[in-house]
């Protein structure tokens, strides 16, 4: 997706999407120190000596974005220590002179958490990369916060263990961002998220303070900030090292594929294997667009005139497993299912998984730009949310690809644009806003698994009252009172909200009419 | 007493006392039960009672989520699952007969299970709390993913209700095991110890494994197949199921002895560990119970530096119920009560003085 964002964004319209913009804008997400850029650079030179500082226009380029690149801002200055003290000694220096500061992993991130401040510096943890240690026998692994997610597991393998959370950037996304962004995966169901396999993070507070939080033991006492931290979003602190739990690799895994003539047949499916007293390790299901730009790209063997197909993998022991694929057949089949595949062998697993995990290049073969929406709901909400996509998908003009970790309730709408036809982006944003606005009214939430981050700052006012932003922003203060770590991402000002919320008058009431408008 | 046996939405009346009590800034208590009162510092305040805001909110088993006023007696809550062929998978302590799913939640207590499926905390997925305000706000939700805002919900499990009231928390369930076998073997602890970390990498289907100085008891979980081959491996003698319901609620003969209770929090692989008293394991020695009248600070410099915790569930002067926290550690915890509950209405002192 190399492309530019176009122009200016429209002028302010009926559709309140249309006229927020998500970049920093100090009127409404509050006035940063202004820094004088040659005495910063000075000071980090002074304060760190030998350590990697980046201030040149092409040095900083690189840095300019995460995974959500149609946002580009240039930081100030780019850091890259290597040690902790070095962490805490930028911190301590950034506190005293009121710099804000933004923590970047791999920069894998969708939703722009890592996206840089102009008047800031942005921490770099890539040099963190060490596997610091594995004990098979404690089951846990200590590494630092630059360790790619694949590579845990790749070092824990010769011992027969893994790490179970696998996002789909696995090869390249690190630790530290999971932490932050809480990351899942297509196993979470089953296995959990980062929080469920975690044991302990240290972290250096915007002060330069040094906290562990969690411990090596399964809990530790006063409040739980282990589990406040995780997902946090890197506005409480900087993880500088992590403690997972290991687990053992299950001996087997088996995949169901099963084809439907409709989407709502195969969302009953998925209750009814719940019903059935089954927890798989996987249930994805595809709507036909995806299959069809799935099977174009890969070729695994999915049937293209299907209008859903659901991916069921099943691990375990052998014997369960055995008896669960047994199982979830027969209620695939009551199900309606029109075609029922069990995997003959690992290559035609693999082959299966293939299409699914490459879903999102696939449909990146059919449109020359695509913007994927990560909004949770209640399974049961399921065929009314696809009928609503289907309905904004005609009113904006724009088609949706719904690929959907229908285990957990996880849906990634795909909407398909071209970003070099005028206001193509702005409508596809806009209707990601509505997608999310409707998985906000079933009862679900804006994001599942890839943050808040600037991407759906505007959303999080549909989905929180403004007390309820309130006493997050109260949280915020406990960790960082000069609100001087990654400003502006995850929770959005009161303000953003009330201008937001102008913009989309219900019912006659302005929302947040004790706010002044400006 | 209707309003005791039927669902009740008395959220309006607690939030009521919550802003009368900022009014008059006075402390308050928040209790259910009081099957767990035991648990942690004494506290001075009007008391609040959580018990009239109770009933099940909605449960649909097949999206494995359920929601719950926070008075419902866990008895209440666990037949509803059940009737349903379901569970809350970290199998809460109760403690009394009337224990309520606030006291689970506020408590953070998880039963045998808890090393291979999770604490309360890993099952919260949602609550609404009445906060130091006044307000009646609601976090997380009632959907398995969801990385909105900060994790207000699961920071309130093990909060001892001294960051607001918790009126309502939204549970992931589980299906019951379909199988499930219990098992006696006779084995020195150190040698059992062993054996765990064996069969933990093999997978064998661990759902408990408790050591009371004479023998390994084990229980298993899973399908028929997976159940039969570990109960072959293993080998051993039957055990009455009912021996896990006796471990959790502290009805074993063990708990019986009249000196001081405490838990120590230990890391996996620990050790089995020389110190004075009796001394009974759970949770594959992750979670170990010491009838002992050792000095508090000696035995917390021991555990600390096999990096655990130790609480103490009989706590007097001499004893303060919750492991010292590190000084730094400390201050952003009085930061965060001070932050959420800015009047100290909330059960103050409950956790620590200074919180």
């Amino acid at each position: 997706m190399a492309w530019k964002r176009p122009g200016p964004p429209a002028q302010k319209q009926q559709d309140r999407y249309l006229a927020m913009n998500i970049l920093y804008d100090e009127r409404v997400d509050g006035v940063l120190p202004k820094i004088d850029k040659a005495s910063l650079i000075k000071a980090l030179e002074a304060a760190l000596p030998g350590v990697q500082v980046l201030h040149e226009r092409e040095d900083l380029k690189p840095y300019e974005c995460d995974g959500l690149s149609a946002y580009r801002t240039t930081p100030m200055a780019v850091v890259l220590p290597s040690t902790v003290e070095q962490v805490q000694t930028l911190m301590r220096l950034c506190y005293e002179r009121n710099v804000p500061v933004v923590a970047r992993g791999a920069g894998t991130g969708l939703s722009g958490g890592a996206l840089p401040l102009e008047q800031g510096v942005l921490l770099v943890m890539a040099k963190f990369n060490r596997i610091l240690e594995i004990d098979p026998d404690a089951r846990r692994a200590r590494v630092q916060p630059g360790v790619r997610n694949l590579a845990i597991s790749q070092a824990a393998n010769p011992y027969g263990l893994y790490y179970a959370p696998d996002p789909s950037s696995q090869i390249a996304c690190s630790i530290g961002g999971n932490v932050a962004e809480n990351a899942g995966g297509v196993h979470c169901l089953k296995y959990g998220l980062t929080v469920h396999n975690i044991l302990k993070v240290e972290i250096v507070t915007m002060e330069g303070e040094r906290l562990t939080l969690g411990s090596e033991a399964l809990d530790s006492p006063g409040f739980d900030l282990l589990a406040l931290f995780t997902g946090s979003e890197g506005l409480l602190g900087v993880v500088i090292e992590v403690t997972v739990k290991l687990l053992p690799k299950p001996q087997t895994a088996k995949v169901l594929m099963a084809s439907f003539d409709d989407i709502e047949k195969a969302g009953r499916a998925v209750a009814d294997i719940i019903a059935a007293g089954i927890i798989p390790g996987g249930l994805e299901m595809m709507d036909n667009l995806s299959i069809r730009a799935a099977e174009d790209f890969i070729h695994a063997g999915y049937p293209v005139d299907a209008q859903a197909i659901l991916l069921c993998e099943l691990d375990g022991v052998e014997s369960d497993v055995h008896a669960d694929c047994d199982c979830v057949r027969e209620v695939l089949a009551r199900a309606g299912a029109t075609e029922i595949r069990l995997a003959r062998d690992e290559a035609e697993r693999q082959k299966f998984w293939a299409g699914r995990k490459n879903a999102f290049p696939a449909v990146g073969r059919i449109s020359p730009d695509y913007y994927c929406m990560d909004g949770t709901i209640p399974r049961r909400a399921l065929p009314g949310v696809l009928k609503g996509i289907e309905a904004l998908s005609e009113r904006y003009g724009l088609r949706v690809a719904n690929v959907f970790h229908a285990g957990d309730g996880n849906m990634h709408p795909l909407i398909l644009f071209d970003a070099n036809q005028p206001g193509e982006l702005e409508r596809a944003e806009a209707l990601g806003g509505k997608i999310l606005d409707l998985c906000v009214e079933v009862g679900g939430s804006i994001t599942g698994e890839h943050g808040v981050g600037r991407e759906k700052i505007n959303s999080m006012c549909t989905q929180f009252k403004p007390d309820e932003l309130t006493l997050f922003h109260a949280v915020k203060k406990v960790f960082d009172a000069k609100g001087l770590l990654n400003p502006g991402k995850n929770v959005p000002t009161l303000h953003r909200c009330a201008e937001f919320g102008g913009m989309h008058i219900h019912h006659g009431k302005l929302p947040f009419p004790e706010l002044e408008r400006f | 007493m209707d309003a005791m046996t039927a669902s009740h939405d008395a959220a309006q009346a607690l939030q009521d006392e919550v802003q009368q009590a900022i009014a008059q800034r006075q402390p308050l208590r928040i209790r259910g039960s009081d099957s767990k009162r035991h648990l942690g510092r004494p506290v001075e305040g009007i008391e609040i009672d959580a018990r009239l805001h109770r009933g099940i909110v909605t449960y649909d088993p097949t999206e494995l989520v359920v929601t719950v006023r926070t008075g419902t007696p866990l008895n209440e809550l666990e037949a509803a699952l059940e009737a349903n062929g379901q569970m809350l998978p970290c199998e809460p302590p109760h403690f009394g007969p009337n224990a309520t799913v606030g006291g689970m939640m506020a408590t953070g207590l998880s039963g045998p299970r808890r090393p291979w499926v999770g604490s309360v905390r890993d099952f919260v997925l949602g609550t609404r709390i009445i906060t130091g305000e006044g307000k009646h706000l609601r976090f997380g939700g009632e959907v398995m993913k969801n990385v909105a805002g900060y994790d207000l919900s699961r920071l309130l499990a093990g909060s001892f209700g001294c960051l607001g009231l918790i009126t309502e928390v939204s549970f992931k369930v589980l299906p019951k095991p379909r199988t499930s076998a219990s098992l006696q073997l006779e084995l020195d602890p150190s040698r059992a110890l062993i054996k765990l970390a064996e069969w933990e990498r093999q997978a064998i289907p661990l759902a408990g494994a408790c050591h009371d100085g004479r023998a390994l008891y084990i229980r298993l979980e899973g399908g028929e197949g997976s159940v039969a081959a570990a109960r072959d491996r293993i080998g051993g003698d039957a055990l009455p199921a009912t021996f896990w319901t006796n471990l959790r609620e502290h009805r074993l003969e063990f708990f019986a002895d009249p000196r001081p209770l405490w838990r120590l929090s230990l890391p996996n692989h620990t050790p089995v560990l020389d110190l004075p008293g009796t001394v009974l394991m759970d949770w594959a020695g992750a979670q170990r119970w010491l009838k002992s009248d050792m000095d508090a600070a000696a035995l917390r410099h021991r555990i600390e530096q096999l990096g655990g915790h130790a609480t103490c569930f009989t706590p007097d002067n001499e004893r303060e119920p919750f492991h010292p926290l590190a000084p730094a550690l400390l201050k952003y915890q009085r930061q965060l009560k001070q932050q959420m509950d800015p009047h100290g209405l909330f059960n103050p002192g409950r956790l620590y003085a200074e919180l």
